[in-house]
């Protein structure tokens, strides 16, 4: 199952329904909620933690936390 | 007489409640209690139409009211409790036009609370750039409120705010979110148990971790016929009011609120790729850091050498001017040093804040956050750390402050244990006369000497913070789940007015705040050093005459003949006095300077026999293997009240035991040692440079720290741990440069 924590440089995904409620209200108030889409914008060095575009919201996040969002990703890494 | 009308300014972090509020109040601001605090609660007063006036508080950022850090509460506990002395008649909820989505959620939330709320969408200047349209008019009416377009940075629409506050009795307080539809089973046996109290408000107190005082938890917890959820069912039905305040958000913002991507254009992106980037990211962090320190360094002296002087020369004023006696000496030796040791440092505190206070207002510390979090991990820090370690090289107090947005509980206790091993601007004035009087002038590659010591000082104190986080990361067994979250905001050029009024007050809050202190302890010192019970002190002058019959004058005072009459006899030449008018010349001036030196000398006889002399000799023994005579023992003492009475207690205590007023630069040049030796050299100024950079001393911070971590074990612990730790280090130090 791909997460957050999966995508690339420019990729985009949508995030899944979820049945379990892991997730820190917060990030759901940021806009983490199903439906919406989450793109990949920077890594910080030693790979964490990662900056996204949540749905308008600019956000750095670290990788554990990445992991429990599921998403399907929609689009391709565009030539870099 | 009607009451002011209490307002409240909330909103998601960063969307400009600060900037409305200064563009509100403007400087009618009340500061913190401790210099440098505002992060708090900022409250000020702003005139409305109609000779009405309003009392507006500026609170701390939140998304929402479910809170997950310490700074956030304080909101949720303010609109949870109607006996607060600022509860808000209205609730001002500022937005930003960019994220509108985003920060309705926690209008509606507010909303739902019954205060009548405004709606101001602010940062209208960016509507255009991003391609946004926005039927006010229409959204009105949906939101049921009133709305207020406003650009703080191009001043529009501030007095539509004022209008509208003033107005606040027509604005409506009907929730918007029905409750019950979260749960309709649960919700209904709330009621049922709870008549009285409104759903809302207990589904908060229920779910959130803040004491309120009003309802309280116990009798929710405690009421039998009430089985309570679980943690988990709790957070499930969050969820979904979550989503159904989203679902309504959605609904509006469809007819109302529209973007064209085409138009929107933005340097986020590009500046973004090279500010965090792996390798130019934290090269462009170094360079800022070092431009930052180059220029306290060379730009701050000019004002300070200048303030020197002219308290000097205020000094000697006073004594010229007003009739002899001791009220002319307590101003001119107590009061007016005294406060010249504070006044001293306003230019570069007023720079650090500037500084700091750039870095957040462009957006750029959210991007070392992000480069730095995986960094400070392995030290039991995280990225909002380094927020505080920076703004700790200004004052430890708002730093620690600051660290009310670390979520987690043991990266805060670390991260307030170690903030005070960053270099204070209160130690500032201490390196830098130190610096200036023993380490050499010169430079490599461009960096002068003295300003590569001060960043070295620097980085030591910042190197020493982050060893000590690793070894409490080891030693403290706290269990804690933290969920790290940084907003990026958009890079914006920094409001002039936000920055001015920041540099303005703090500076303020710092000199008064730190001023009281140093101003006591000159005027104790100066009873102290003027005073005297022993045989020596009401003696001094007919001992000292004697012993200069038997023994001469001291070292101290021949060079000080010497070196005048070398000066002199320079100049007189160089206009071409002839020889024997100059011999003669000059025997007058020995004359005079040689009396001059007498008095001198029974100055600061007396001043080793007063009260302080006494206390200091009985001292001495612990400060002298670090380099320092009881002078310098006396001003260390002292500086565990604070740090920055250091140079005006030397101050006071040096013009009590003079005869003339000089700088405290020249005056600390020319002290001696036993041995005739300067007594500030390599070593004693090295040694001392490293006790200040480890000390605790600064009651306003252990203050803070007891404040924050609710105990005094913590601030004890800072105390004992640094203080003994810098006595080594200086201990080690002198001894090996000796
Ligand atoms: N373009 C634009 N920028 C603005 C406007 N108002 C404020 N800003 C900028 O927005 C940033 C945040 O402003 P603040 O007033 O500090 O925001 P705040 O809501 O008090 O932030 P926190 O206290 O951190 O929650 C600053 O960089 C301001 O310069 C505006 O009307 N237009
Ligand atoms: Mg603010």
């Amino acid at each position: 199952m791909a997460t957050v924590a999966d995508l690339r440089y420019g990729q985009k995904g949508i995030i899944k329904d979820f049945t379990e409620h892991i997730l820190p209200i917060k990030l759901l108030e940021l806009g983490c909620l199903p439906g919406n889409s989450v793109e990949l914008l920077q890594i910080a060095p030693l790979n964490d933690p990662i900056y996204i575009n949540l749905s308008g919201s600019h956000l750095a996040i670290r990788r554990s936390l990445a992991e429990l969002i599921e998403l399907e990703i929609i689009e391709e890494t565009q030539a870099k | 007489m009607s009451k002011n009308i209490n307002v409240a300014l909330i909103g998601n972090p960063n969307t400009g409640k600060t900037s409305v509020f200064n563009q509100l109040t403007g400087l009618k601001q009340k500061v913190g209690n401790y210099p440098g605090i505002t992060v708090e609660k900022k409250e000020g007063i702003c005139k409305l139409p109609r000779g009405v006036k309003a009392h507006i508080l500026d609170l701390p950022g939140t998304y929402s009211l479910n809170t997950t850090s310490l700074d956030e509460s304080l909101v949720v506990e303010l609109l949870l409790n109607k006996n607060d002395k600022d509860y808000p008649d209205v609730a001002v909820v500022i937005s930003d036009v960019e994220n509108l989505k985003r920060n309705l959620l926690l209008f509606t939330q507010i909303k739902d609370l019954k205060i009548p709320t405004i709606l101001v969408v602010n940062m209208a200047d960016r509507m255009d750039r991003k391609g946004i349209s926005l039927d006010v008019g229409a959204m009105e009416k949906k939101l049921d409120t009133k709305i207020a377009l406003v650009s703080t940075r191009k001043n529009t629409g501030i007095d539509h705010i004022k209008e509208l506050i003033a107005d606040y009795k027509s604005i409506s307080s009907k929730p918007i979110l029905d409750p019950t539809r979260i749960s309709p089973e649960y919700f209904d046996r709330l009621k049922k148990t709870f008549p009285q109290e409104d759903l809302y408000k207990l589904w908060l107190v229920i779910t959130q971790d803040v004491n309120f005082m009003p309802i309280e938890k116990k009798r929710i917890q405690d009421a039998t016929d009430f089985s309570t959820k679980s943690k988990d069912e709790l957070k499930k039905l969050q969820h979904k009011e979550t989503v159904l305040r989203y679902q309504l958000i959605n609904n509006i913002l469809k007819e109302t609120y529209k973007v064209d991507f085409m138009a929107a254009k933005g340097l986020r992106a590009s500046l973004d790729k090279i500010l965090t980037h792996k390798v130019f990211g934290y090269l462009i962090f170094f360079v800022i850091l070092l431009t930052i320190f180059q220029a306290i360094f060379d730009w701050s002296g000019y004002p300070m050498d200048f303030i020197d002087e002219q308290f000097a020369m205020a000094a000697e004023w006073v004594k010229n001017t007003l009739p002899p006696g001791v009220f002319t000496d307590l101003l001119a030796e107590g009061i007016i040093a005294g406060i010249g040791g504070i006044v001293i440092f306003i230019p570069q505190i007023a720079f650090l804040f500037l500084f700091i206070s750039l870095l957040e207002e462009s957006g750029y510390m959210s991007r070392v956050v992000f480069l730095m979090d995986r960094l400070m991990r392995p030290f039991g820090l995280s990225g909002k750390s380094v927020v505080p370690l920076i703004s700790g090289n200004a004052c430890a107090i708002p730093a620690i402050m600051a660290t009310r947005t670390i979520e987690n509980w043991k990266e805060r206790l670390i991260t307030i244990l170690v903030t005070p091993f960053t270099t204070c601007s209160a130690r500032l004035p201490v390196y830098l006369i130190l610096i200036a009087l023993v380490i050499p002038e010169g430079s490599v590659l461009g960096l002068s000497y003295q300003a590569l010591t001060l960043m070295l000082l620097y980085l030591i104190g910042f190197g020493m913070a982050l060893l000590s986080a690793m070894v409490l990361n080891k030693i403290l067994k706290i269990k804690s789940r933290s969920v790290f979250m940084v907003e990026m905001p958009t890079y914006r050029l920094p409001l002039v007015k936000n920055v001015v009024y920041t540099v303005i007050e703090k500076t303020k809050s710092f000199v008064l705040g730190a001023g009281k202190i140093i101003l006591a302890i000159s005027i104790v010192l100066w009873f102290l050093g003027s005073n005297g019970y022993s045989e020596d002190f009401q003696d001094a002058d007919r001992i000292v005459t004697e012993r200069i019959e038997n023994e001469g004058l001291s070292t101290y005072s021949k060079n000080y003949i010497q070196n005048n009459v070398a000066s002199y006899r320079e100049s007189a030449e160089a206009e071409g006095l002839a020889p024997n008018a100059l011999q003669d010349s000059i025997e007058v001036l020995t004359q005079e300077l040689s009396e001059r030196a007498v008095a001198q000398e029974i100055a600061s006889y007396k001043l080793e026999h007063s009260y302080i002399g006494q206390a200091g000799k009985a001292f001495e023994p612990l400060v002298k293997p670090l380099g320092y005579d009881w002078k310098i023992g006396i001003a260390v003492l002292t500086s565990f009240a604070a740090r920055e009475v250091f140079v005006g207690t030397l101050a006071t205590i040096y013009s009590v035991g003079s005869d003339e007023e000089e700088t405290i630069k020249n005056r600390m040049a020319a002290e001696l040692d036993d041995d005739g030796n300067p007594l500030f050299n390599l070593a004693s100024g090295i040694s001392l440079m490293l006790f200040y950079a480890f000390a605790m001393q600064c009651m306003s911070t252990l203050a803070i720290v007891k404040r924050e971590t609710n105990s005094w074990k913590w601030p004890m612990l800072q105390l004992g741990f640094m203080s003994v730790f810098a006595y080594i280090i200086a201990l080690i130090a002198y001894q090996i440069l000796i």
